[in-house]
């Protein structure tokens, strides 16, 4: 049967594909749903289309509160976690001094352990301290688990530069300021870039850790599980594929302008 | 182009040594690089000459000892306030920025703004003109090489290091580029100093050549100089192939009389580098293109007081212009004889008897405590 | 010039010799580098299990205030009522893990090796889930898992449903609140840790090696067997701890998609700490849990010999 034999013939690539549809399906419905007008407080089943939740996304009350709350969080963590991170993993790559073991041990645990276990010690720690749980706890939390993931990005990226470079910018009358800024920070950009973007994206869609330390503070992650127990207005589809969509035209922007610097840069 | 002579001076090194813990990198060392010549570091891998280089550049501490330029004292100096510049091994030339901004960096840093005439004239010196705004990886290895060395040289540095330079092209583009380096240095008058393990490199380009063995300066002398007179066994074995004999002095009256392989050699006694008393134990050398090969049936028709040596073809390969023989004989198992192809010689193959003949003033001599085999090896692991 | 001429030695150094060290200031620069990063991670990741392995020794109520007692009754007592919990977890996250590795490997292999020009876009489509907050994607399966639904009607129609019901998995014409939803929540948010690290590894691989082992006679079952599978083993690993590290400590989906008796542990300890404030079980648990996971993630790397993961 010559269709069977096509099928065992690209059998890898129709899984592939099966699986990327499985993925995919959850956006798809999302997106969907942003259309629908529900009969009760859930958006769970179809009923019919309406543009209503795009007409008024900020509709529903507490959600775009929620959500700025959570950009600036994500902002500030992405920040202290790359600049710590990046100190570390620079430290890590380029010189020797000791206890490497135990700090690289520190940095790996992070991403060894159950969010949940983290967020309950984290929350023990501050309610020993007496702190008032709230926008600063969660961010001293989102910097903390970010921290390790943008040490990883960074050092995998310094790792493979040159340091050769470093010497010929000292040669050319660089000193150590000029060195780091013209040629260090340039090549390593990409890793950090890379590390920025990963911490972003952590802090704005975590829960776990957020949910034990916000106390009353509400992010949008903790904005859509309280509303799977309340109710789900169409407002979050909205919010999730407006997301998604800017993040794929930045996305493909980016290469857009990529391919075609390359193609440029060609006599 | 033409280059003003920078008021600078000679490097001069004195007593400079390196230790990474116990590892003696460089032995204290003792070196003067005069103004305006191109020297050469020449030597295998890990013999010091890399860190030696390094050390005049200023990207490694001197462990003791202290670097001069011209009067002054440099050994302190960050490297970025010398008046030095590099080309590296294998470039490193900055990946994000052009062909343009990476030969001006020296330049901008050094706070100067309008840099485009000079960058351009130093492209066109290094013929890479067109190139201006490409970026390094769109570059061949050969042109990366000349932005390399354009980048060093814009800075009119008093001294341009090069760390093999050459080393990633291959064998023709070397050729070629040695040509163009020894162009480039007649041209802009700078000194230049040159690390490289390739001897053939060292010797096409440099008027003085320093080989370096273990952390220490073996012998430095004008390239001729090395391979005719080399004082140690690794000298004579890392620069090009010589038979070494080890023979004992029966006469110090007049010329040297060695007897070794069953006959008796002689040399002149100024091309001995070693004491030389009656009874005394020599090596004796000579290159294998000094040697000429004779049928032992002809033996009659060698002129007199010619070095003569008996022994059997055991190999024989034919190279082209030349053809090279190994010839075993009293005097050593595997004697190397190099003979132009001029006619071809009916007879001389494997097994037959022949006669090693050459001119005694040919003949070195060297102290006979060494390792005979010095600097062989790390001319094959070179290759 | 000839060796006679050889440039004049220069006058020897009048000072004695003067070993140079690298200045104190140098020698530090690391430690400042690292001290920040490193201060934060032990102030607020390595003081706070501290804290919690002494809150878990305690005994006390809100009212009165806790104190250590050393009162290790209180892990006993939890794991004598939350041992469920726990074997669900383990299960759970286990099974989680093994489907998106036989799920992801086919996706990944796709991207490294058979994409083509559509490399890239494919990339982007396996990330692009991360843009939509994944709380928001995991309601989306409520709808897609819906009684009633087109899913639950076609597994009902093939009678997949009747298998899976025998087998406990599901109940019976329902898929929602059912472990299989559970599993196949957390399998769906942890798909794309599992398939970018297998994909980094299996990209490095040469394509040359598929046709070497083609030419010394290996089918392309056996080339997958032993070289391509082999070579993948440094992501296989590290996707499988990123996958079941967190979905053993996962308890979004088991809210969200299952039932109660699809509890997993992280809703137990969400639970002791956030409604029932009994801090010294809850700290217990999640120390049990630390535990587990730990053992079972050394044990796991000693096995494989990948130790070079950080």
């Amino acid at each position: 049967m010559p269709v069977l034999r096509w099928i065992r013939r690209n059998l890898v690539v129709i899984a592939g594909l099966l699986t990327l549809a499985y993925m995919i399906l959850p956006n798809i419905v999302v997106m969907v749903f942003s259309f629908n007008k529900p009969n009760g407080r859930f958006n769970y089943a179809w009923q019919r289309f309406s543009l209503d939740a795009w007409k008024d996304p900020c509709g529903v009350a507490d959600l775009c509160g929620s959500l700025s709350l959570s950009l600036q969080i994500a902002f500030w963590a992405t920040l202290g976690a790359t600049a710590l991170g990046t100190m570390i993993a620079f430290a890590l790559v380029r010189y020797r001094f000791r206890a490497r073991g135990a700090i690289n041990s520190l940095i790996f645990l992070p991403m060894a352990m159950p969010e949940v276990v983290m967020a309950a010690s984290l929350l023990t720690l501050f309610l020993n301290m007496g702190a008032q749980l709230g926008f600063w706890t969660v961010l001293i939390a989102h910097i903390m688990f970010c921290l390790s993931f943008v040490v990883t990005a960074v050092k995998a990226r310094v790792m493979s530069m040159d340091p050769r470079l470093e010497e010929a910018a000292r040669d050319l009358y660089a000193g150590p300021v000029q060195t780091f800024l013209r040629v260090t920070l340039p090549i390593a950009a990409p890793g950090i870039a890379a590390g920025a973007m990963l911490a972003f994206a952590l802090s704005f869609d975590d829960f776990i850790i957020t949910n034990f330390n916000a106390g009353s503070t509400v992010t949008f992650p903790m904005f859509v599980w309280g509303s799977a127990q309340r109710g789900t207005p169409v407002q979050i589809n909205v919010i999730g594929t407006a997301m998604f969509i800017i993040a794929i035209s930045v996305v493909l922007v980016g290469q857009v302008i990529a391919s075609r610097r390359k193609n440029n840069a060609r006599p | 182009m033409t280059q003003q002579q920078t008021a600078g001076g000679d490097v001069r090194l004195a007593g400079i040594s390196k230790t990474y813990g116990s590892f003696t990198a460089v032995q204290p060392l003792d070196l003067t690089v005069p103004q305006g010549s191109f020297f050469a570091l020449l030597g295998a891998s890990g013999c010091g000459k890399t860190t030696t280089l390094r050390m005049i550049a200023g990207l490694e501490e001197a462990t003791t000892g202290t670097v001069f330029l011209g009067e002054k004292d440099i050994t302190d100096l960050p490297p970025y306030k010398r008046p030095v510049n590099t080309v590296f091994q294998s470039y490193a030339l900055f990946p994000h920025l052009d062909i343009t901004e990476n030969v001006a960096f020296g330049l901008r840093r050094r706070g100067i703004k309008s840099v485009k005439k000079q960058v351009d004239d130093m492209l066109e010196l290094v013929e890479l003109g067109d190139f201006a705004r490409r970026k390094p990886h769109q570059l061949s290895g050969g042109q990366q090489q000349r932005v390399a060395v354009a980048r060093a040289l814009i800075n009119h540095p008093q001294v341009l290091l090069l760390d093999e330079p050459l080393g990633a092209l291959d064998l023709k583009l070397r050729r070629q580029m040695q040509l163009e380096l020894k162009r480039i240095q007649t041209e802009v008058g700078i000194t230049f100093v040159h690390v490289t393990h390739d001897q053939e490199e060292a010797m096409t380009m440099a008027d003085t050549v320093a080989v370096m063995n273990g952390g220490r300066v073996e012998q430095l002398g004008a390239p001729a100089d090395l391979y005719e007179n080399p004082r140690t066994t690794f000298v004579a074995n890392f620069l090009g192939t010589s038979n070494l004999i080890e023979g004992e002095i029966v006469s110090t009256g007049g010329d040297l009389v060695v007897a070794a392989g069953g006959g008796k050699l002689t040399l002149p006694r100024e091309r001995c580098s070693a004491a030389t008393t009656t009874g005394g134990r020599l090596l004796l050398g000579i290159r294998p293109e000094k040697i000429s090969l004779a049928h032992a049936d002809d033996a009659d028709s060698i002129a007199a007081g010619r070095n003569r040596v008996t022994g059997r073809i055991v190999d024989s390969s034919f190279i082209g212009v030349s053809t090279q023989y190994v010839v075993e004989s009293p005097a050593g198992k595997a004697l190397q004889v190099y003979e132009q192809n001029i006619d071809r010689r009916a007879g001389l193959l494997p097994g037959a008897e022949v006669v090693l003949h050459w001119n005694p003033a040919h003949t070195f001599g060297l102290d006979a405590d060494q390792d005979i085999d010095a600097g062989v090896e790390s001319v094959e692991d070179a290759a | 010039m000839s060796l006679t001429e050889a440039p004049p030695a220069p006058p020897a150094d009048p000072r004695e010799p003067v070993l140079r060290k690298p200045s104190t200031r140098k020698r530090l620069v690391p430690y400042w580098l690292l001290l920040p990063g490193i201060l934060w991670l032990v102030v607020f990741f390595a003081l706070p299990l501290v804290y919690q392995a002494s809150t878990s020794v305690q005994t006390g109520s809100l009212e009165q205030g806790f104190e250590v007692t050393w009162h290790f009754q209180t892990y006993v007592d939890a794991l004598r009522e939350y041992y469920p919990q726990f074997i669900r977890s383990l299960l759970y996250a286990g099974t989680a893990t093994i489907l998106c590795l036989l799920l992801g490997y086919p996706l990944a292999y796709l991207i490294a090796f058979k994409a083509g020009r559509w490399r890239n876009l494919v990339l982007v489509l396996v990330i692009a889930p991360f843009f939509t907050s994944f709380l928001i994607r995991t309601l989306a399966w409520k709808t897609i898992l819906a009684d009633g639904g087109a899913v639950v009607d076609v597994l009902n129609t093939l009678h997949v449903l009747d298998v899976t019901s025998w087998l406990g998995w599901t109940e019976s014409n329902r898929v929602l609140a059912t472990p299989m939803a559970v599993v196949c929540g957390l399998t769906y948010n942890f798909l794309p840790f599992m398939i970018l690290p297998l994909y980094t590894s299996l990209e490095r691989i040469d394509g040359r090696l598929h046709e070497a082992a083609g030419d010394l006679y290996a089918t392309p079952a056996t080339t997958f067997r032993k070289v391509t599978f082999p070579l993948s083993m440094p992501g296989v690993v590290s996707g499988t701890l990123l996958t079941f590290i967190p979905a053993s400590g996962d308890y979004v989906n088991a809210e969200l998609l299952g039932s109660t008796d699809t509890k997993m542990v992280g809703s137990v300890i969400q639970s002791q700490f956030l409604r029932v404030l009994d801090y010294p079980t809850a700290a217990a648990l999640s120390f049990i849990l630390m535990a587990i996971v730990l053992l079972a993630v050394t044990f796991y790397i000693r096995r494989s010999g990948t130790e070079d993961l950080v």
